[in-house]
C-alpha cells in the first residue's frame, strides 16, 4: 500500500471542501506523518471552484501544490470536469452522484459514486456531505486508523460547535457503509 | 517537545511574532496575507497588545517607525504591492537605526500583478527596499515551522543590530497549512533599549531618533559606520541548507517555495543516479556566500530555481565570482514550478549518472 497520498478536495465553496482537507490532514498528523495542506483562494472560490491539495507522506513534503493527485473527491462539475484528468493511473476517485450526474470516462482509475448530498440530508446531516465522502475515501484507501480519523475530527471541530462532533463522526460512518 | 497542530503559515508567523514579545502590529489587509492581520485582531488584545489597521500601508508602516523608536518590538506585513508602499518608511528605520520586522508574503506583480505566490521582490528585499545606501536583514523560511523559528530570530537580530529585518515569505508558505510546535515566550526577556525614545524624565539626556543630516560629511561618516556594521553582519549571520552536496555535480540554489520543489527534484535525480544536491539560503542578506564558494570547489555547474524571471541567480554568480557555469530555471506571475520540470532541467545540464 502506498504510503504517500497526493489529494485533491474540489467543490463549490461552502460545501465544506477546506474542512474536509484538514480532517484527513489532521488524520495524518495524528500518525505522526508529514503532512501539508493548501487552499485554493484565487478569485475562483467566488462562485466556481473551491479546492484544496492534502499530501500524506512519509518524508518532508515538496510542493504543497497537488499537480497529479493519487485520490480525489469532487463535488460539483466543474471540480469534476477541471481535475479528473490530472488523476494519476491507478488513482481514487469519489463523486457526489447527487450532484454530478457524469460518469468517469477513465478505465484506469477507480471510481465511487456517493449520492454524499442526498445522504446527508436524510439523515439529519446537512451540510456534512462532504465528511460522508472523508468517510468513503477512507474506507477505500485507509490513508490512517479509524481511530486517528476521529481523533481528527475531534481536533477540527471548534468547542463551541460540540455538538457538530458526533453528527461528523455518524457522516464518516454513513460514508464507509457506502 | 510540545503537541504539534496544524497551522496557516500567516497565523503561525502572527502566534510567533506574539510569542517573541511583539505587541504592537499595524497593518493593512491584502492577499495572501490577510489571515496574518487577522489573527492578529483576535490575539493582541487578548495579550495586552495593539493590534491597528492603518488606513494605507503607509500609515502602518510609519506607525511601526514611530513604535520601534519609542523601544518597541513592532511590526507590519503586507505582500508585494503593499510592501513597495511600505519602502519609504523601511528607509526611515535605516537611516534612523530602528529595529522592526516587516513580513512580505509575496504574490506576482508588478504592478497589483495577481495573487497567486511568486519570488519575484527579491531584488526589492535585499538590494533596494527603499532609498539609500542601505540594507536589511532578510529571511526566507520554507516551512511553517521555519517561519515560526525565523520570526524570533529576525526580532532578535533586529534588535542587536538595530536595523529592519524582513521575512521573505509567500502565498503558498502563508497560507499553507503545516504540523507546527510554537515556542512559549511566556519568559522572554527583552534586550534593554537605551537608545529609545520613551521618555526620560529628566534622568538622563534625551535620545534623538532621526535620519535627516544636513551635513554631507556628518552623514557619509553614518553611513560608513552603519556598512562596517553590514560587514560583521555578513560574516556572522549567513545561513544556509546544503542538501547532498558534498558529492553534488549539480547543485540547485533555491529559497523558500522554490526549495521546496527543488528539494523534491534533487531526490528524483538521486533516484536516477545523477549527482544532485541543492543549497537552499535561508538568510537572503546576508547572502550565504561561504556555501557557495565552498561548493563551488566540487560541482561542476549550478542551477538556480527562482518563482521569478531569475534575481538571486546574481547572488549566486557574484559568490562564486562566476567560477562555475550558473544556469536559470523559473516561473513566473503566480505559478509554482512542479518538481518534475526541474528535474528536467538539471538532466539537460547533463547530470552524469
Amino acid at each position: 500500500m502506498s504510503t504517500n497520498y497526493n489529494m485533491i478536495l474540489a467543490g463549490f465553496g461552502g460545501q465544506g471542501i477546506l474542512f474536509a482537507g484538514k480532517v484527513i490532514a489532521y488524520a495524518g498528523l495524528m500518525e505522526d506523518k508529514e503532512i501539508s495542506w493548501l487552499p485554493s483562494y484565487g478569485p475562483e472560490m467566488r462562485g466556481g471552484t473551491a479546492n484544496c491539495s492534502v499530501c500524506i507522506s512519509d518524508k518532508a513534503i515538496g510542493s504543497p501544490l497537488v499537480t497529479a493527485p493519487n485520490a480525489l473527491i469532487a463535488m460539483n462539475l466543474p471540480s469534476f470536469d477541471k481535475f479528473i484528468d490530472t488523476v494519476v493511473p491507478g488513482g481514487t476517485v469519489v463523486v457526489d452522484s447527487f450532484l454530478i450526474d457524469k460518469k468517469v470516462d477513465r478505465e484506469d482509475v477507480k471510481a465511487f459514486y456517493v449520492p454524499a448530498t442526498k445522504l446527508a440530508e436524510e439523515n439529519g446531516l446537512k451540510g456534512l456531505a462532504n465528511i460522508i465522502l472523508v468517510g468513503k475515501l477512507f474506507k477505500e484507501l485507509g490513508f490512517c486508523s479509524e481511530e486517528s480519523l476521529y481523533k481528527a475530527i475531534e481536533k477540527c471541530v471548534p468547542a463551541r460547535k460540540a455538538n457538530m462532533l458526533e453528527l461528523n463522526k455518524k457522516a464518516i460512518k454513513i460514508g464507509m457503509e457506502q | 517537545m510540545g503537541e504539534r497542530f496544524l497551522m496557516k503559515g500567516n497565523e503561525a508567523l502572527a502566534e510567533a511574532a506574539i510569542q517573541a514579545g511583539c505587541r504592537h502590529f499595524f497593518g493593512y489587509p491584502i492577499t495572501p496575507q490577510t489571515e496574518l492581520a487577522a489573527y492578529m485582531s483576535k490575539r493582541m488584545p487578548k495579550v495586552g497588545g495593539t493590534y491597528l489597521q492603518a488606513e494605507s500601508e503607509l500609515a502602518a508602516a510609519n506607525m511601526v517607525l514611530g513604535c520601534s523608536s519609542a523601544g518597541c518590538r513592532a511590526m507590519t506585513s503586507s505582500s508585494s504591492p503593499g510592501i513597495s508602499l511600505k519602502t519609504e518608511a523601511i528607509s526611515y528605520m535605516a537611516g534612523s537605526d530602528v529595529p522592526a520586522l516587516i513580513i512580505n508574503v509575496q504574490r506576482g506583480g508588478p504592478g497589483l500583478g495577481g495573487i497567486q505566490p511568486s519570488q519575484a521582490d527579491y531584488w526589492q528585499a535585499t538590494k533596494a527596499t527603499g532609498h539609500g545606501d542601505f540594507q536589511i536583514l532578510v529571511f526566507a523560511p520554507a516551512t511553517v515551522q521555519e517561519m515560526v523559528n525565523l520570526v524570533g530570530k529576525a526580532f532578535d537580530l533586529g534588535d542587536k543590530y538595530r536595523m529592519p529585518a524582513m521575512i521573505l515569505a509567500d502565498g503558498m508558505l502563508g497560507q499553507m497549512m503545516e504540523p507546527v510546535e510554537i515556542p512559549d515566550g511566556s519568559d522572554l526577556k527583552l534586550p534593554e533599549k537605551p537608545w529609545a525614545t520613551n521618555g526620560h524624565q529628566n534622568k538622563r539626556e534625551h535620545n534623538i531618533i532621526n535620519s535627516l543630516y544636513l551635513t554631507p560629511q556628518a552623514l557619509e561618516k553614518l553611513v560608513k559606520e552603519r556598512f562596517e556594521r553590514y560587514e560583521i553582519i555578513k560574516k556572522n549571520e549567513q545561513m544556509a541548507e546544503e542538501y547532498l552536496t558534498e558529492d553534488a555535480d549539480i547543485i540547485v540554489v533555491a529559497y523558500g517555495a522554490s526549495a521546496r520543489v527543488s528539494h523534491s527534484a534533487v531526490d528524483l535525480a538521486r533516484a536516477q543516479g545523477i549527482r544532485a544536491g541543492l543549497i537552499r539560503p535561508i538568510t537572503l542578506w546576508p547572502f550565504p556566500t561561504d556555501a557557495l564558494q565552498k561548493a563551488a570547489q566540487t560541482a561542476k555547474k549550478f542551477l538556480c530555481v527562482e518563482m521569478s524571471m531569475g534575481q538571486m541567480i546574481d547572488d549566486v554568480k557574484l559568490s562564486i565570482n562566476c567560477s562555475k557555469p550558473v544556469a536559470f530555471y523559473g516561473r513566473t506571475g503566480g505559478m509554482i514550478p512542479t518538481p518534475e520540470e526541474v528535474l528536467d532541467e538539471i538532466i539537460k545540464l547533463g547530470g552524469e549518472k
